[in-house]
């Protein structure tokens, strides 16, 4: 009974997706499935949602359709994905940087290894904020207090010690010449609340995404001291970046990105880079983009996985100097 | 300011906005009323809806049904003890018994009635103050935060009647412990989690609610088969269950509860790090020291005054929430921070200069507050006897439901079945607590308040390299300190003040 009325439903649906494609032209892929990691109204829910509407919008991608599922930090996501790897080649989920940390913390014991790794889509950078009435004027200020008096120096983030904002803190403070070790690192449960933080004096530096410290320093309510991108960015000229102030190499870019099941064939993996590649060019993706204040960075395949194994080296590495691995 | 007011004023009035308050705050009701979703899953579900409208109708839009699912979340706290919010589990502290004596009715229309005030008053307060009201958001530091949980935490004393001092301590000693499992907030460590996935994020505040009060509520009304009179008692109780009228007296019980919960309410609203579930608590422990010996007594046992204190000041934290995700562009909750990132999306930063940039937006929302009220009391006052019936259906039928409901909507929001399986785990525990005669609101006072004492008092360790001086020396943190030490202690001088005062007064009178 169970499986007839299923089939009965998959019938419908796909008759619905054939003729949705049919009617505006033909789709290059039938439907994409996206599992998210965390919960409706997240980052990697708006990330999912947005690249849906996009594709299906500009009929590259026939339907879209999500499905929540948090609870273990994305590691039950990802196990459930592995679970269901040999009947999921429609199945993409979303995730960023974390996957690389959580896995390395052994938070869950996958990595994203256990994956197919399709490619990476946007990414924010990171940056140092200070508020505007600050007695720190530029990032130059913010080291030499730091390599001064570091207990004197505490640096917010939205997350737990031992996590992204921590990591980039530290990895900005060592290019500078000082002590990872040393940064006072304090943490927030969310990004609102650490800005709140830094707004109410009670933390002389924050740690943040990009996107996040732009929109408060068009308000006048934060000074940016530097930006972790390799060159400055052109909708904030004046803001330099950490290598150019005085950390030399510091740069770190916050991912989001999509993963296949393990063992997803390399026609359909190539079919999802194609769509997304694709996607970048139309008004579609443009309008979900700026809405979102994401940025481009396109990163397909081998190069996806290449810069994975980068990544999770140099965080790594990181991590174990600040003894959290 | 006036002309941005005025601009604000046109903008709210036009049809098309109106529309949306009734629309954004009729949804609200109706999500808010399902156990299980919040606010939330709401708002969440109409972003896609708002995304054509222009920036003003959108957060109207999204606001309406912010405020709206905190009102409709009372009606499934009052009626099954099941919260829908976390906004409204002081709700059900007396708003449950009020129903179960037959007076679903009339708690109903109180909770109409205080969170229309709270609101209304709040919108007041915005109206006049919110530019000027950024600066009170970023005055609580950790250390502040911190000294308010405990502040917060002696509302426990309300639950611990006359031999029930030690019980009463003790669940709340359970709450906390229970909020240390998962990912500690501060280092990322794992405790308690016993090597489980499913218990890294920790235990969710709503699964922990609906299992220990809705859950085991209908258990407990399975396990104890109802005596004759027990029946008889009841069918009389449920002959003017949809009665919604108030004495004079009454009113004039609660109208100064409502008045000093709206203030209180409003007050911890406009703080970033606190919210709609703080102050329900606060105003609920604060009205019931204020009730006197006698009153404060009947807390918890169906109190009109503990009904009406978290319900007006939830609604009034609601609407003060606005002021740090307006005029600083910081969201304080979860609820905010996807408005936040919606108002980003139609191209609009929230902070100092929001309304002076887009007054359009920035008053219009908080007039349309007004409008919302109107609408959320006009919609749900003519409703209150109909769905105050629910509970005269039979228990046959009720429980399932209920049973189903709660289960359903903790579901819902993750997703994830260990999330049921734990509720089931939780509920069973819970009965036998109950069976042992232990209350359970303490229990969810020391969860709440646990998490974030504990989280904001690291947070004050670390920036202070590890000294306690900060509770004496921030003036902010001590005094409110000193208050919640004299909230514990004053019950246990007053009587002795009371009879060496009233001794005096007997000399002075012989003495006259």
């Amino acid at each position: 009974m169970k499986t007839i009325s299923r089939r009965g439903l998959v019938a419908v649906a796909t008759a619905l997706g054939l003729s949705l494609g049919a009617s505006a032209h033909a789709a290059d892929i039938d439907s994409i499935h996206f599992l998210i990691p965390g919960g409706a109204g997240g980052g990697w829910d708006g990330t999912a949602r947005g690249t849906g509407e996009a594709l299906t919008k500009a009929g590259i991608v026939g339907q879209a359709s999500y499905e929540n599922m948090s609870g273990g930090g994305g590691g039950k996501a990802i196990a459930h994905l592995i679970e269901i790897a040999d009947k999921a080649d429609d199945t993409l989920m979303v995730n960023s940087t974390p996957i690389v940390i959580r896995s390395l913390q052994k938070v869950f014991p996958q990595s994203f290894r256990d994956l197919t790794p399709v490619a990476g889509t946007i990414g924010d950078y990171a940056a140092l904020v200070v508020g505007k009435d600050s007695q720190i004027q530029d990032f130059a200020g913010l080291a030499e207090a730091f390599k001064s008096d570091p207990t004197k120096v505490s640096i917010g983030g939205g997350s737990v010690a031992g996590s992204m904002d921590h990591i980039v803190a530290a990895m900005i403070m060592k290019s500078a010449g000082g002590t990872p070790t040393d940064v006072k690192y304090v943490p927030y449960d969310a990004g609102g609340k650490a800005m709140a933080g830094l707004l109410s004096g009670e933390i002389m530096a924050l740690s943040t995404g990009f996107g996040e410290a732009i929109d408060l320093a068009k308000q006048d309510q934060v000074r940016i001291l530097c930006v972790t991108a390799p060159k400055r960015l052109d909708i904030a000229a004046d803001v330099p970046t950490c290598d150019e102030a005085g950390a030399p190499g510091a740069e770190f870019v916050n991912w989001r990105g999509f993963f296949g099941p393990p063992g997803l064939s390399a026609e359909k993996r190539e079919a999802y880079q194609a769509a997304f590649a694709k996607m970048y060019d139309t008004p579609e993706w443009e309008a979900v983009r700026t809405r979102n204040g994401w940025v481009d960075i396109y990163n397909p395949g081998d190069d996806f996985t290449a810069f994975l194994e980068k990544q999770e080296q140099e965080i790594g590495g990181l991590m174990k100097e600040l003894g959290f691995l | 300011m006036l002309d941005g007011i005025l601009v604000g004023l046109s903008t709210a009035a036009s049809p098309l906005n109106i529309l949306m308050v009734a629309v954004g705050c009729f949804a609200g009701t109706f999500i808010g009323m399902l156990p299980g979703l919040g606010p939330i899953s709401a708002i969440a579900l109409m972003i896609p809806i708002t995304y054509g409208f222009d920036p003003a109708t959108g957060l109207i839009l999204m606001a309406g049904v912010y405020y709206g699912a905190i009102f409709g979340g009372s009606t499934s706290s009052i009626l099954i003890n099941a919260p829908g919010v976390a906004g409204t589990v002081a709700t059900a502290f007396d708003g449950y018994p009020l129903a179960k004596q037959g007076h679903a009715g009339k708690a109903l229309a109180i909770a109409a009635y205080s969170s229309f005030s709270g609101g209304t008053i709040a919108a007041i307060f915005l109206l006049i103050a919110a530019p000027s009201l950024a600066v009170v958001s970023l005055a609580f530091q950790s250390t502040d935060y911190f000294a308010l949980m405990v502040l917060g935490l002696t509302a426990v004393a309300a639950f611990a009647g006359r031999g029930k001092v030690l019980k009463a301590l003790l669940m709340t000693v359970l709450g906390l412990m229970l909020s240390t499992v998962g990912t500690d907030q501060t280092l990322g460590m794992q405790r308690f989690t016993f090597g489980m996935l499913d218990l890294i994020d920790g235990i969710s505040f709503l699964l922990l609610a609906m299992a220990t009060f809705a859950l085991s509520e209908a258990l407990m009304s399975v396990l104890k088969p109802k005596t004759a009179a027990d029946i008889q008692r009841e069918k009389e109780a449920n002959a003017n269950l949809g009665s919604m009228k108030l004495s004079s007296a009454e009113v004039k019980d609660i109208a100064p509860v409502v008045g000093r919960s709206s203030i209180l309410g409003f007050l911890v609203g406009v703080l970033p790090g606190a919210g709609a579930t703080i102050a329900s608590f606060l105003a609920y422990g604060m009205e019931q020291r204020l009730a006197g010996p006698d009153k404060g007594k009947e807390f918890g046992k169906g109190s009109i005054r503990g009904l009406a204190a978290p319900e007006t000041a939830n609604n009034a934290a609601c609407s003060g929430s606005f002021v740090p995700l307006l005029t600083l562009g910081i969201p304080g909750s979860g609820t905010t921070a996807i408005m936040l990132g919606a108002l980003i999306s139609y191209g609009i930063q929230p902070g100092p200069r929001l309304f002076v940039e887009n007054p359009e937006v920035f008053w219009s929302v908080i007039i349309s507050m007004y409008l919302g009220n109107v609408i959320l009391l006009v919609l749900n006052l003519p409703l209150i006897p109909y769905i105050a019936r629910v509970l005269a259906l039979p228990h046959t039928v009720l429980v399932p439901l209920i049973l189903f409901f709660s289960l359903i909507g903790v579901y819902f929001v993750s997703f994830n079945t260990f999330d049921i399986q734990l509720m089931v785990i939780f509920a069973i525990a819970a009965v036998v607590l109950r069976l042992l005669d232990m209350p359970m609101a303490p229990m969810l006072l020391g969860f709440i308040l646990g998490g974030m004492m504990e989280e904001n008092l690291r947070r004050a360790l670390i920036i202070n390299n590890d000294s306690w001086s900060f509770l004496w020396e921030r003036p902010l943190t001590l005094s409110i300190l000193v208050i919640a030490a004299l909230v514990l202690v004053a019950p246990m001088i007053s009587p002795l003040i009371g009879r060496s005062l009233a001794g005096r007064r007997e000399d002075a009178g012989e003495g006259g």
